[in-house]
């Protein structure tokens, strides 16, 4: 680490040398107040619940088995998520591997596909994939892009000087990887990973379809049979404190330093190790890896359409199903971008208390099951704003409190890479804040700008239980289209939809991939 | 990293992006208020019952009726909870679920208004609310699917607390987690008592396998991986038709006369205090029960039993006359609560 921290600059930038705007300041605010919004109605819902019963319901031996269930399982998925990320970036990224596109594109797509989907995939070809291991193998090979995205752009952003002057220090390979390049790594890696750990949080269909009861399948019990809001809000503060837990432990593991230089400079075209007679084990364990992730679900659709019998269900429109999830995700995207791009700032350029706050309060959400964020909205808006609600507004403000911390991981590291005094030297020159920052940073961030709104993108096309509570009576989504011919047991009609879903989410990976290309040359 | 430099060329492009961006958000705006006008005539009804049929019975409606309907989909648990947060502003004209308690959940908040009398005396009386403010529409019954290659006819259990045995340790599965779950239970406590209810599923912990859904559980038992499981039986039929009759090994038995085990539940139907349209609200629930439509569920591919106008199922499923339910009434059913209560305490949930 202090590796690297020599290399980049060791002084880091006082908060008090200037303070945040107080246009960005109240951006932030406004964002971290709209991701609150569910946690407000959470408190609501407890605070009638006495004491006895939240002891019933906390105190008893099948919690702890759900917290050693959800704590287990987040831990290892997040940490397995990781080597098998960089493991995998490292050989597209740093090795003369054939193919080395087509890799990318096969790594970054199973991102497009959605976890009910690969779940039910599995669980259909192998039904003794069940319990913890393989809740774990389903989760692992579903959200390792989430570490292998901004782990392959860090590799290829490198200046190769900087690994270069390690090893002609005297560092050996291996040396150099862990003190010059896993540095370099860690903001983008430990993102991915509490990304990872907060879906883990709440995710609820797999787990469901594997039979592992984790905290998000109680609360959705709770819901299902109970029709308990206190008792599921009770269980939701626990994911709650869980969530908060590992930002804090995040911010301490991220440390304090900075990674930005200035001027790009001229890069020489890094030299890819030569993988030699070690070539088909790699290209055959980024093969297994794929056809993993990517063949058994995309397999599972095809098996589906071949086989479902059923599709005597009424002919509702796929083109106007794709129609409506392409307006959705894309709305769902630039709104999300933009309350993140004030976030992201705040928390890399004017670190401090206030603006970490904004920062960490903006992840919470993301580690609450879909049920909870859209029921805790469908209460604020019949409270607060009963205009809104059913309508597209809401929907796409409840994708924004879902994914913004898909957007800030995304956005941070970019950031985090650009020097301030680049805008500095633009003001200096006369130009006023706003137009110094579209002309000098907002131009560098393009690049982290649209892998934020494609990640939104991707995750918006999938989304499914806060779509059913939020969306307009009679707009359907590619996922509600799904969700409804599975819930029936037709199989064979739901499978166009997923494959319609995967295809349109195979548009912005592939544009992820295409950025990174660009911003390297 | 790009290089900073040529900022006109940049800003053209910086412009472009911002254009695009505009017409993207004008698109989508534009789709907004497309949305927003319409809605205001139809009747909307909150749906947690089969698609299919649904779709059937709506189409059906508006041709008789020229009342536009329209329909908003999802788990009839989602939509209980979401009309207890809506209250008196809920938007919706009609509910219709495929258990009563989801429909017991929203009328203890006093939400529903009355159902009109004849369309009441349509139905049997012990199917509808004893309140009269929702009308059964139509009925499912509690069955083991079993896995014949597994187990010998005197194998088979005639009541649902033998499944707490110890021979069916491991063989046996159940969907605790699933809202046609929870009235086995409160069934089975209206008739034995508590305890009994507390020692079933004290056995079950041990016994049975979980599963997300009645689905996983007919496909389990057809695979071989458990011998018998408990759902309602139109899902096994259901899922016979998705894998084919000749891949269907599973077969169904029903338990003893009169046993918990042979509960007959009800899918209902109810109207919204808060409607702006209750006339058309009511028309619906008439329609439900009427003789057109109850014919489109007997037969409908969602395998429910008809129960009113007297028309009978023309599946080839067990006849309803047949069916020997216990003395179970839909409010005994309650709104789960006890239940949900029971199931954590056996730590099932």
């Amino acid at each position: 680490m202090t590796g690297a921290t020599v290399a980049l600059g060791r002084r880091r930038r006082r908060a008090s040398r200037r303070r945040a705007p107080s246009v960005l300041l109240a951006l932030g605010l406004l964002t971290a107040t709209l991701s609150l919004i569910p946690l407000v109605f959470l408190g609501l819902e407890v605070r009638h619940i006495d004491a006895s019963e939240i002891n019933r319901l906390l105190l008893r031996s099948h919690v702890g088995h759900l917290l050693g269930n959800t704590l287990g399982l987040v831990v290892a998925a997040s940490i397995l998520s990781a080597v098998i990320g960089i493991a995998a970036a490292w050989c597209v990224e740093r090795t003369d591997i054939p193919g080395r596109r087509t890799w990318m594109v096969v790594l970054v797509l199973p991102l497009a596909v959605p976890e009910f989907v690969s779940s039910f995939g599995w669980v259909s070809f192998f039904p003794s994939m069940q319990g913890f291991w393989g809740a774990l193998f389903v989760t692992v090979l579903a959200y390792f892009p989430f570490v292998f995205l901004p782990a392959a752009a860090v590799l290829r952003g490198i200046d190769p000087a900087l690994e270069e002057s390690a090893r002609s220090l005297g560092l050996s390979a291996w040396s150099t990887f862990l003190r010059v390049t896993m540095p370099l790594l860690r903001l983008p890696v430990l993102g991915g990973m509490l990304i990872i750990a907060l879906h883990l949080l709440a995710e609820y269909g797999a787990f469901a379809q594997l039979r592992f009861p984790t905290f998000a399948t109680e609360i959705y019990a709770q819901y299902e049979i109970g029709f308990d809001g206190a008792s599921a809000a009770l269980l939701s503060l626990v994911l709650v404190a869980l969530s908060v837990m590992f930002l804090v432990g995040e911010l301490f593991a991220r440390g304090r330093a900075r990674y930005a230089r200035i001027g790009s400079g001229a890069q020489r075209t890094r030299t890819r190790v030569a993988l030699g007679r070690r070539t088909p084990l790699a290209v055959g364990s980024l093969g297994l890896l794929g056809a993993l992730s990517l063949g058994v679900p995309l397999a599972a659709l095809v098996y589906w359409s071949a086989s479902g019998n059923s599709s005597t269900l009424p002919d509702a429109s796929v083109i106007d199903a794709t129609i409506t999830t392409l307006q959705f995700a894309l709305a769902a995207a630039i709104l999300t971008v933009a309350l993140a791009l004030p976030v992201a700032l705040l928390a890399i350029r004017r670190r401090g208390v206030t603006s970490t706050l904004i920062e960490r309060s903006t992840y919470i959400a993301r580690a609450l099951p879909g049920v909870v964020i859209g029921l805790a909205l469908v209460s604020f808006s019949i409270r607060s704003a009963p205009g809104l609600y059913q309508t597209v507004p809401l929907l796409i403000a409840g994708y924004a409190i879902l994914f913004l911390p898909l957007a800030l991981i995304a956005i941070r590291g970019p950031i985090a890479q650009l020097a301030p005094r680049m805008e500095d030297v633009a003001r200096s020159l006369g130009l006023g804040p706003l137009r110094a920052f579209a002309r000098t940073t907002l131009p560098m961030l393009r690049s982290g700008l649209g892998a934020a709104a494609g990640l939104v993108f991707l995750s918006t096309v999938t989304e499914l239980t806060g779509t059913l509570l939020l969306r307009p009576t009679g707009m359907e989504t590619l996922a509600t289209q799904f969700w409804t011919y599975t819930a029936n047991l037709s199989y064979g009609a739901a499978a166009p939809y997923a494959a319609i879903m995967v295809a349109i989410s195979a548009v912005p990976a592939y544009l992820l991939i295409r950025r990174l290309d660009l911003s390297a040359t | 990293m790009t290089f900073v430099g040529l900022p006109n060329l940049k800003e053209a492009v910086l412009r472009k992006q911002v254009l695009g961006v505009f017409i993207v958000v004008l698109a989508t705006t534009g789709a907004l208020s497309a949305c927003g006008d319409s809605g205001s005539d139809e009747l909307l009804i909150y749906s947690g019952q089969h698609e299919q049929t649904m779709a059937l019975l709506t189409e059906d409606f508006t041709r008789r009726t020229q009342i536009e309907t329209k329909i908003r989909r999802n788990s009839e648990s989602a939509l209980a909870n979401a009309l207890l947060r809506e209250g008196s502003s809920s938007p919706a004209d009609v509910f219709i679920t495929e258990n009563p308690p989801a429909l017991t959940v929203v009328q203890r908040k006093g939400l529903f208004a009355k159902v009109d009398a004849a369309t009441l005396a349509n139905t049997e009386k012990r199917f509808s609310s004893s309140f009269g403010d929702w009308v059964g529409v139509s009925a499912r019954s509690a069955v083991l699917v079993y896995n014949p290659e597994k187990l010998t006819a005197s194998q088979l259990p005639t009541q649902l607390t033998q499944l707490a045995g110890p021979r069916w340790k491991g063989s046996v599965g159940i969907a605790p987690a699933e809202s046609d779950f929870q009235p086995l239970v409160t069934a089975l406590g209206k008739l034995e008592g508590d305890d009994a209810v507390a020692s079933w599923l004290t056995g079950m912990k041990t016994n049975a396998k979980l599963y997300d859904g009645n689905v996983a559980i007919v496909k389990a038992v057809n695979r071989g991986e458990i011998s018998a499981g408990l759902i309602d039986h139109y899902y096994y039929y259901r899922a016979r038709d998705e894998i084919g009759a000749k891949r269907t090994i599973a077969r169904l038995h029903y338990f003893a006369a009169e046993d918990a085990g042979s509960l007959v539940d009800v899918s209902g139907a109810a109207a919204l205090k808060s409607s702006d349209k209750p006339e058309d609200a009511q028309r619906f629930l008439a329609y439900l029960v009427s003789k057109p439509a109850q014919e489109i569920i007997a037969k409908s591919e969602s395998y429910e039993y008809p129960i009113a106008s007297g028309v009978r199922t023309q599946r080839a499923i067990k006849p309803f006359s047949e069916l020997k339910p216990p003395d179970i009434g839909v409010d005994d059913l309650g709104d789960g609560r006890a239940a949900l209560r029971q199931l954590q305490d056996a730590g099932l949930l």
